[in-house]
């Protein structure tokens, strides 16, 4: 009965948004807020409710293997509470930020959109519908992309419009592939008939979707889009897009195609741990040499996806709980670092680093939050990032890998180095600047709320929160034969 | 890394509600606006043939759960015949023979009502755009459930959607080289 609400709100908000908030932008922001406070709400009711057991529902009363279903398990539940957390601060975030690029409400309808693509996209349970829901988001992407209408806008959204599609075409041939294989779309189904092909078509396809997935998840060798789209992007659609975009489309998918219906083939884990470790490093360096604010966090987006990869590869138990651990992680620092790259960009009106100055009196919340977060970015105690980036570089270890592991503490120095470079000449450089802007309480309380999740998040391993919270995850990405049973033996 | 000098300047009318009689204003400046389009032989054919494909594309949508086709085929062929006139007649005519503001809201509206007949399923029926109403005669036009009806305000959509795509897309003028 839930199920459908996640793509039913976002939906019906986008469209009376276009519709009635034409005169008044005042609609658009109400509509907006409103209906992800209320996905965020249900997304942390269900997970809470799912409890580890899968809920299905049928669309249309089509029964399983031939309607198309949505499928709630711990994974999908976790994602979903990243995604619409993330969007509702982004949604605060905007109310100012936005209003200086004029044309507020078609802003807020196409975010909707991009909403209701990720939320379905993670509750699908049919491998053809999650193409279209992927495609929703990405069109909606694009566009807000390039909302701010200036040139190097258009252009990023450009090139992002043509990797996107490329890799859409990699997905939609390797769907094909498979249904002609297995006869079905249904991803449970699909599962059920891995076994028996043969391990050819499994390279193929897995193949065809490595590329597509893994060119929406920017891992290396297909990074070449993010740098332009992310840093072009208005902040808070940087930190949707850097945030949640990428995990969604790219991380989510491929753990769920990957582990649950494909089985997990061992090369391709070897591979996820090879570009995971290729990402690590050389975006790491490439961060480091970055002079523009939000192009530096884009190539550290790279580096982070980067472990979520490695810890997905190990594909052990600790390997699995730090990679989903460090997924919730990034998508809270990275998204609070755009926040504060944008409040630095509407303050100052621009974003390099070297015509910064000394923000501490001038944007105090700005600067003590963008603190936190790289602290917490690059692996300091007390924070989250700290706790996922051990749990990895255990995990590594563990696996009989030390040579991983080493790179990986080498890239969370790189890190450390990236973001102490925006601290040492961005924000405390010793320079006085003069404010345009005020930075209003809708973007402050975003931001604060942020650095907040970032210092308690941590907990979420401590023993006692993370039976709850992290270890139905894991199990679902690790019992891959589960997931067949759950969703098609009742 | 230089900077690509395109300057894309987004013609305002598009955005602008509804000021008709400020745009006729500016029409009366540019040379008189009959003159605008295509020649006489295109516009005569296109003023007899409009009302028929438009015809056509609604017989294709009501006839979409019995023949191929459907609400997006029909609705393709509704936003040709739009696009017919727009070519023909040029864009000022267009302004003023159709209410472009009206279309937008009738495109916001059709997709709105799509998730309502969902949401309809869910509270009669039990799911998501499940059927609520009787099935019928098999070949009969008033059968299949919703299916008719989700088609028409599909159809709508299409339509709406393709003509406004071409609208905006036209009204964007894009100089290159200079302007910073």
């Amino acid at each position: 009965m839930m199920l459908p609400l996640f793509i039913i709100i976002p939906l019906i908000a986008a469209f009376l948004i276009t519709l009635i908030a034409g005169k008044k932008d005042v609609w658009g922001i109400v509509l907006s807020v409103v209906a992800s406070a209320a996905m965020l709400i249900l997304a942390v009711i269900s997970f809470l409710n799912v409890n580890g057991e899968t809920i299905i529902y049928e669309m249309g009363n089509w029964k399983m293997p031939f309607g198309i279903a949505l499928v709630l398990d711990s994974l999908s539940g976790y994602m979903l509470i990243i995604v619409n957390l993330v969007a509702l601060t982004a949604i605060i975030y905007s109310i100012q930020y936005i209003r200086h690029l004029g044309q507020d409400f078609k802003y807020y309808a196409l975010f909707m959109l991009m909403l209701t693509g990720m939320n379905g996209v993670i509750l699908t349970g049919d491998i053809f519908n999650l193409y279209v829901f992927m495609e929703i988001a990405l069109f909606a992407a694009f566009a807000l992309v390039a909302y701010g209408c200036r040139a190097e806008e258009y252009e990023a959204a450009f090139k992002y419009a043509v990797m996107g599609s490329v890799s859409s075409i990699f997905i939609l041939i390797g769907i094909g592939v498979l249904y002609s294989a297995t006869s079905t779309l249904t991803m449970a189904r699909i599962a059920q008939t891995v076994p028996n092909l043969s391990p050819q078509i499994i390279l193929w396809v897995g193949g065809l979707f490595l590329a597509g997935f893994g060119l929406k998840a920017a891992a290396m060798p297909f990074h070449a889009w993010l740098p332009d789209a992310h840093s072009s992007a208005p902040a808070p659609i940087s930190s949707m897009l850097s945030g949640v975009l990428i995990k969604v489309l790219g991380i989510y998918t491929i753990t769920r195609i990957f582990f649950n219906v494909l089985d997990a083939p061992a090369v391709f884990l070897t591979i996820f741990i090879v570009i995971g470790t290729i990402s690590i490093l050389i975006s790491g360096f490439l961060a480091i040499i970055q002079w523009d604010f939000k192009r530096l966090l884009a190539y550290s987006s790279i580096s982070q996806i980067g472990y979520i990869l490695l810890g997905i590869g190990l594909a052990t138990p600790l390997g699995i709980l730090g990679a989903v651990f460090h997924l919730f992680n990034h998508a809270i620092f990275k998204s609070l670092l755009f926040y504060d790259a944008g409040s630095v960009e509407l303050a100052l009106g621009t974003r390099d680093l070297q015509k910064l100055g000394k923000l501490g009196k001038l944007l105090p919340v700005t600067s003590g939050t963008s603190i936190i977060a790289s602290l917490a970015i690059s692996g300091i105690p007390p924070f989250n990032g700290f706790f996922s980036k051990l749990i990895i570089i255990i995990a590594a270890i563990a696996a009989g890998q030390p040579v991983l592991a080493l790179l990986a503490i080498l890239g969370s120095i790189l890190t450390l180095a990236a973001v102490m470079k925006i601290q040492c000449y961005g924000l405390r450089q010793d320079v006085d600047v003069e404010p345009r802007e005020k930075i209003g309480l809708g973007m402050n309380i975003a931001m604060i709320s942020l650095a907040i999740i970032c210092i308690v998040g941590g907990l979420l391993v401590a023993p006692g929160i993370r039976e709850v919270a992290l270890d139905p995850v894991v199990n679902v990405i690790l019992e891959k034969a589960e997931y067949v049973q759950t969703v098609l033996g009742r | 890394m230089s900077k690509p000098k395109i300057t894309v300047i987004i013609d305002p009318d598009i955005y602008k509600d509804t000021p008709r009689p400020s745009s006729d204003k500016k029409d009366t400046s540019k040379p008189s606006s009959g003159k605008s389009g295509m020649t006489l032989i295109v516009k005569t054919v296109t003023r007899i043939t409009v009302w028929m494909i438009i015809l056509y594309g609604f017989y294709i949508i009501l006839h979409g759960h019995l023949t191929p086709g459907g609400g997006f085929g029909g609705g393709v062929i509704i936003a040709l015949a739009l696009l017919n006139v727009l070519l023909a007649y040029g864009r000022d005519f267009t302004q003023k023979w159709l209410n472009i503001h009206l279309l937008e809201n009738i495109e916001s509206l059709s997709a709105l009502l799509f998730v309502i007949v969902g949401i309809l399923g869910l509270f009669v029926s039990g799911s998501f755009l499940a059927n609520f109403l009787s099935k019928g005669q098999l070949f009969a036009v008033v059968s299949a459930g919703t299916i008719p009806l989700l088609n028409i305000i599909i159809g709508f959509k299409v339509a709406m959607s393709l003509f406004l795509v071409v609208w905006v897309l036209a009204g964007i003028k894009m100089s290159k080289g200079d302007a910073a």
